[in-house]
């Protein structure tokens, strides 16, 4: 795809996503409103490469969509449906940005409502709010098109069936929904940059449409520090990007990660946004919260070594109280080690259920030690199916070196 | 008189699709045979479009709601009820008042509506 192709895609792509979402409230239905973008889309990107640009390509996609819309109700035999939704559909103005960004806020809702499983919210989430098609959607949750496409219907068929509605929830319900919003949101980036260093088939960036996503909710409910926090994280997350893989496309551990590289422009964002987020909840931090603090402490950091540890450590502890979870037990022995050194960190890891990151950080810190043996014996032990290609070849270098640390240590 | 509930098990089939109007034709006969005595019923739509709802301690606890139907064994299929309601979020509010739900656990099911 050329260039100029690909920025077409992609605007007719993000159109597309405001379309949708007032589509969806106007025939009812989400596949058929899926469907008419999906057309529209491909008739745009026909049409255009031929015919230029027309003037104003919102309202050549939305008029598009609306005239394929009433087309596939006619054909499903859609009474009720189709006799509200022409009316509306016939209107020639374009909905106004304020009924846009309350049919996508309705969407988002609709999308990551508790009812659904976690993975098909996210799907529906990239799919619907990112306009991803199902093969892209594939490469950022590393899954197959047709596992993609298969959930994709089931999901679409349970809101229809099941009556999920298409409606921002009262007041009374909004922290548990906005807390599902938010797991989405983390879960869908977490799942993409985990696919960093896998073999990458499309040209699409997961880790940036779950940041766009993030932004979309954010810009959507300014004045909720959840959605806030989250979206401070995730930029935290993403200001690393350029010094977390070497030109080999090999991981970089943060001790030896380049700073300069370090997105100055997304850390500030984030640190403001964090902050503004903490100043609305007051005392008690969520666990996006104190994610967020964590890295923030890392992005504000002079170097690794200056590094202020034992705040860290203070805010594992803290999420941990909030959230208890694994990979944040783990971090937090990391921590330890920084801060009271390689024994005390192994004896916080001695508390915690091994897996292979468990085994990959105990190799780390046993060699710091000096405990070469056991630190090569822990890392081959870490080195399972689940571990990437470019993170097994880290860890390879690393029994490498230990290796030949210890024969030198035996002269 | 006393009266029964006749619970059907069955493979998880989708009485909707047009392939099952064989299948529905049967049930339709028992339904026609058996006017007099059938007081209530409805035919579900498959699992796939089943959430469960389960609310933690007590009354008012927090309500844990997830996909799919209700599938332990431990507990065992003690009543239902037929309930009227606006979307799957009203009906939930109401399944989660059931005392089954932080008894066990309540499975709401979209009933079909036959035209």
């Amino acid at each position: 795809m050329s260039g100029a192709e690909s920025t077409l895609a992609e605007t007719v792509r993000l159109e597309g996503t405001r379309i949708l979402a007032t589509l969806v409230r106007t025939v009812g239905s989400l596949q058929i409103a899926e469907d008419a973008v999906q057309e529209a889309a491909l008739r745009a990107l026909r049409d255009w490469p031929h015919n230029g640009l027309p003037d104003e390509p919102r309202a050549w996609l939305t008029v598009t969509a609306r005239r394929v819309a009433i087309d596939l109700l006619r054909r499903e035999g859609a009474r009720a449906q189709k006799e509200r939704a022409s009316v509306e559909l016939a209107v020639p103005d374009l909905p106004p940005d304020s009924v846009v960004a309350d049919d996508q806020l309705r969407l988002i809702f609709t999308c990551c409502h508790p009812a659904l499983g976690l993975e098909a919210q996210v799907t529906l989430a990239l799919r619907t709010l990112c306009g991803l098609a199902p093969a892209q959607i594939a490469a950022v949750l590393l899954t197959s098109e047709a596992a993609v496409a298969k959930r994709l219907t089931r999901t679409r068929k349970k809101i229809l069936r099941a009556g999920i509605p298409y409606r921002v929830p009262g007041d009374e319900d909004l922290p548990a929904r906005l807390a599902a919003v938010c797991a989405v949101l983390h879960a869908s980036y977490t799942i993409a940059h985990s696919a960093y260093g896998g073999d990458r088939l499309t040209d699409v960036d997961g880790a940036r449409e779950s940041l766009r996503l993030a932004r979309i909710v954010h810009d959507l409910m300014p004045d909720e520090p959840s959605p806030m926090a989250v979206l401070a994280l995730l930029l935290l997350s993403e200001s690393r990007r350029a010094a977390r893989l070497d030109d080999a496309g090999d991981p970089v551990p943060l001790s030896e990660q380049d700073r300069s590289l370090w997105d100055a422009g997304a850390i500030d964002e984030a640190l403001q946004l964090l902050n503004e987020s903490l100043r609305r909840t007051g005392t008690v931090a969520d666990s996006y919260q104190l994610q967020a603090a964590i890295a923030a402490e890392h992005a504000q950091a002079a170097s690794y070594q200056e590094t202020d540890w034992a705040e860290i450590v203070r805010l594992y502890d803290l999420l941990l109280s909030v959230q208890p979870n694994p990979p944040a037990a783990l971090a937090r022995a990391v921590a330890v080690a920084e801060c009271d050194g390689a024994a005390a960190g192994l004896r916080a890891l001695d508390q915690l259920a091994p897996d292979q990151r468990w085994h990959a950080v105990r190799g780390e810190l046993l060699a710091r030690e000096g405990r070469y043996d056991e630190a090569v014996a822990a890392t081959l032990v870490s080195l399972t199916d689940s571990v990437t290609a470019p993170e097994r070849r880290h860890r390879g270098r690393r029994i490498t070196e230990w290796s030949a640390q210890r024969r030198s240590g035996a002269t | 008189m006393p009266q029964y509930a006749a619970l059907t098990y069955t493979r998880d089939v989708d009485w909707s699709a047009p392939e099952q109007s064989q299948d529905m034709t049967e049930y339709m006969k028992f339904g026609q045979e058996h006017a007099a005595a059938i007081r209530g019923g409805a035919a579900l739509y498959p699992t796939s479009t089943a959430t469960t709802v389960r609310v933690t301690g007590a009354r008012g606890g927090d309500v844990l709601t997830s996909d799919g139907p209700y599938a332990e064994t431990k507990e065992a299929l003690t009543g239902f009820y037929l309930i009227e309601a606006a979307d799957l979020d009203e009906a939930l509010r109401i399944a989660s008042e059931i005392p089954a739900a932080w008894d066990g656990a309540v499975e709401v099911r979209p009933v079909i509506e036959f035209e």
